[in-house]
């Protein structure tokens, strides 16, 4: 029965209070461990496809008198157009229709950041309307551009409110400290560099719009491409078959869409808009930069009294502000916590969602804290964390749907017992450590979302759903799902995925939400298909239903008979089973969280600073896994994007003009295959009892969470230097170095305590 | 296999994707940073969107259409050596290139020769497993 309920929204770690209409979720779970199909390593189902560049990209898509689209970008970080002549471009060879800011609201004449769109040009090549574009005659008035983060919070800058919390009483506790530590952290602005940039085909046919585009969020495009056109949104339609990469960044439809929405409406063409690489690393959204001034007291065994920071979240000119003071709130069973976001707004590239945004940054800062707070105490810092384990949710009072951090730290105790070994490899400058840091982070996923199924008289099956597969395997996971459920082998199901025409409402690819949210309803599905099934066997074979199952494709009963399966389907020639499966709702007052440990062994040289990672161990609790192929392939990618964050990944902008140097990918440095540690994953693999049908939760984001402070720990445990600066050039090593060798020196001269 | 009239100053990359239709060859970064859009003229990798089509001359072309039944596919699904798979193709043909010249590359050689093809999504231990297996 669908019911009406108020409940919480989580996207990102954003919280709404929604009303959502849910259906009851009836199914019991599965048994714990690996099962027929779910839980086994599959190869994902479409990896041919992909591997032989058969796979339909935005990128490939080549309609028949398709245009292309080049955008005149504001040069100047704060500016007014005071006049602008799109004749020249109008005339220019190969054009056919010119926009500028008085045509489109994603158009401006007061550019905020250097990269905001002012025109566009389509033509029949990119070429031509890249040289349109160079014609458009442009007058500025350029302004001051605010681009210091600080300067923003003491002007008042900011893009939202400023978040204040408190718990118990922050002064108190730290008076009853024994042991402060105060430290700054930064963090970089990190580049998302999907190798598939920001795109979008637009062709208005049928009275309406379809929209081919690189997303992250069909239904979310849907959505606010109607609103923009002013539409019904069925007459808007969205195609994502496969894209290549998103991280975050690929929620919305940026100003590329609408672009080509308006310029296919004018020239009657379809229409492409597609970033180059240096427009994506301008325009396309990033991981913003944070500044984070920490304070932790604990008494003297080891109890932290007190939390307390101050966190500048660099947002850009817009973006959202994301809750870099999350763990700091959740992580440890702290009484007396406060905290203060400023969401500085800044004449500077917006800010978009970067895998796990807030929770990346914030734990960096607080889990190295930790460490020095360790140093201090002389304590061990798996103790420590032991100590100050949190066992419900002090942010809202409530439990957790399950929380196995316990068993990730019991499961690192012999990867963290080797660091006396580690530290006995160091030779000459080159010196050895190990450090661990944990993750906390969301991952429930949630209502609504929707899955069909259809089952042929071949006894094969379909899952039809408006989602998109990002690249996550989740067409692999979707299958094994619905294999398990229907009995029958992953091979005889397809998934139909990947346009809003064909299937229901599905959930965004973000959040870590896909299989929590998306694998239930497709579950759901499949079991309803089941019983359909189930039901039209009893009448055949004169049995009770209840006697029957459908197990390695066959029916089944309890008196030990067996019929292939398509004894049954065969009945229904043309016909169709159909079954339908919808996400039931999230355990009421219950949080629902991810959790983790990473402990990394590392090298530093300490004469040049040079640094190397040996080895990452990753524990994570994310509850069932579905597919442990697809699931180790997302803890490697996330720990390999953490460190690019940790050790190389830097926009760097000119500090006058706001202009972004790093543009390309010679000067942006992404991590290679050179420079991969080994990695060791391993997964606790305990359905979360509260959670869905599945006790499924999700995985793209918690890897990437930990990785650059047990980085930072393993070079203090090497080292004795506190590196607090992302990402960790060799000057930052440097600087650590010596401000350590000053401490330690300080230290010997000072005269003995009375 | 394709003849080609090459027009004077188009790329390589251009014309397999736009002209032949063979957008196997992707292009992620238009500049020679990638990899994307690797293929090989007679066997050897090279940059196509940095490679002018009137250049190529008589050598021939081999791109991930030509390599579609290459072991080395099956080798990199069988390992999950892909994501996206945007840059699947580029790391397919390098890599193809690699085997051909040492069937069975050390895992320093294996990064020495696919360190010029990015995959942002991580597959990096999954393309060394993938490419140190492929004959099995």
């Amino acid at each position: 029965m669908a019911r009406l309920i108020r409940t919480e929204k989580e996207v990102e770690g954003r919280y709404e209070e929604v009303w959502i209409v849910v259906e009851e979720d009836a199914l019991d779970q599965w048994p714990e461990g690996p099962l027929t199909t779910v839980g086994r390593k599959v190869p994902r189902v479409d990896g041919h496809q992909r591997a032989r560049g058969q796979a339909q990209f935005t990128a490939d898509l080549q309609l028949p008198g398709m245009l292309h689209t080049a955008v005149l970008r504001s040069p100047y970080a704060r500016a007014r157009v005071t006049s602008i002549d799109l004749e020249p471009a109008r005339r220019a060879r190969g054009v056919r229709a010119v926009i500028g800011p008085q045509d489109l609201d994603q158009l401006t004449d007061e550019p905020g950041y250097v990269g905001q769109a002012v025109a566009a040009v389509a033509a029949d090549t990119f070429g031509q309307a890249h040289a349109a574009v160079d014609a458009i005659e442009v007058q500025w008035e350029v302004l001051e551009p605010l681009l210091d983060p600080d300067e923003a919070v003491r002007q008042k800058s900011f893009v939202s409110e400023v978040d204040r919390y408190e718990r118990g009483d922050f002064e108190r506790g730290l008076a009853a400290a024994d042991v402060v530590v105060e430290a700054d952290y930064r963090t970089q602005v990190v580049l998302h560099n999907s190798m598939e940039t920001h795109q979008a085909v637009c062709h208005w046919e049928d009275d309406g719009i379809t929209i081919y585009i690189s997303t992250q969020y069909i239904w979310g495009i849907r959505s606010a491409m109607a609103d923009q056109l002013g539409l019904p949104p069925d007459k808007v339609r969205v195609v994502c078959h496969a894209m290549g990469g998103g991280f975050g960044a690929k929620n919305s439809p940026g100003d590329y869409t609408p672009i080509a929405a308006e310029l296919a409406k004018r020239t009657a063409r379809p229409v492409k808009c597609a970033l180059t690489r240096r427009e994506e690393n301008v325009a396309a959204g990033n991981r913003n930069a944070t500044i984070q001034r920490l304070t932790v007291g604990a008494t003297s065994d080891g109890t932290l009294v007190a939390l307390g920071g101050e966190f500048v979240n660099a947002v850009g000119f817009n973006g959202w502000s994301a809750t870099t003071e999350g763990p700091m709130k959740m992580l440890y069973a702290c009484d007396n916590v406060r905290t203060t976001q400023y969401p500085a707004k800044l004449n500077l590239p917006p800010m978009a969602a970067f895998r796990a945004p807030g929770f990346v940054e914030g734990t960096f800062a607080l889990e190295c804290l930790l460490d020095e707070l360790a140093v201090k105490l002389n304590m061990d810092p798996l103790e420590l964390r032991r100590r100050n384990y949190a066992a419900s949710d002090l942010t809202q009072d409530r439990p957790f749907s399950s929380k196995n951090l316990a068993e990730c730290y019991r499961r690192a105790e012999p990867h963290w017992a080797k660091r006396d070994d580690v530290r006995a490899r160091s030779d000459g400058p080159w010196k050895h450590g190990v450090g661990l840091a944990s993750q906390i982070w969301y991952g429930g996923g949630g209502p609504p979302s929707y899955a069909w199924i259809r089952v042929g008289s071949d006894g094969r099956a379909q899952i039809v759903t408006a989602m998109q597969d990002i690249g996550t395997g989740t067409r692999t996971a979707m299958a094994q799902i619905a294999a398990e459920e229907l009995g029958i082998p992953v091979e005889h199901v397809q998934v139909s995925l990947g346009d809003s025409a064909r299937g229901p409402f599905a959930s965004i690819s973000a959040g870590s939400s896909t299989v929590p949210s998306m694998g239930p309803a497709v579950r759901s599905a499949a079991a309803d298909a089941k019983r359909q099934i189930l039901e039209i066997a009893a009448q055949r074979f004169h049995l009770e239903q209840r006697v029957l199952d459908v197990r390695d494709g066959r029916i089944v009963s309890a008196d030990g008979g067996s019929w292939p399966l398509t004894e049954i389907t065969g009945l229904l020639e043309s016909g169709q089973i159909l079954g339908k499966g919808a996400r039931g709702p999230n355990p009421a007052g219950m949080q629902v969280l991810t959790f983790g440990v990473q402990v990394a062994e590392v090298a530093v040289d300490v004469e040049t600073g040079e640094i190397r990672v040996d080895k990452i161990v990753a524990i994570h609790d994310v509850g069932r896994v579905i597919n442990p192929l697809g699931a180790e392939s997302q803890v490697e990618g996330g720990i390999i994007q953490g460190l690019g964050h940790t050790l190389s990944e830097l926009r760097l902008v000119d500090p006058q003009s706001g202009r972004t140097l790093t543009q390309t990918l010679d000067a942006y440095k992404l991590p290679t295959i050179a420079d991969v540690p080994e990695i060791v994953t391993d997964l606790v693999d305990v359905p979360d009892a509260h959670l869905t049908n599945l006790g499924a939760k999700g995985l793209g984001e918690p890897p990437i969470i930990p990785t650059a402070a047990a980085i930072a720990n393993a070079i203090r445990d090497a080292t004795g230097a506190d590196v607090r600066s992302l990402p960790i050039t060799r000057e930052e090593m440097l600087r650590a170095l010596r401000e350590a060798r000053e401490r330690e020196k300080e230290r010997r001269g000072a005269p003995a305590p009375a | 296999m394709h003849s080609f009239e090459a027009p004077v100053g188009r790329s390589l990359a251009a014309v397999l994707r736009e002209d032949l239709g063979l957008t196997g060859t992707k292009l992620a970064c238009g500049e020679g940073h990638c990899g994307a859009c690797t293929v090989q003229l007679d066997g050897v990798p090279v940059l196509s969107c940095i490679t002018l089509v009137h250049t190529v001359g008589n050598r021939e072309v081999t791109t991930i259409e030509g390599l579609r039944d290459h072991a080395l596919v099956d080798a990199f699904v069988r390992t999950d050596a892909l994501q996206c798979g945007f840059c699947t193709p580029g790391q397919i043909v390098s890599a193809a290139a690699l085997v051909a010249a040492n069937p069975q590359p050390s895992k320093d050689e294996i990064r020495h020769a696919m360190s010029g093809n990015i995959c942002r999504c991580g597959t990096y231990p999954k393309i060394e497993e993938a490419i140190s297996t492929w004959q099995d």
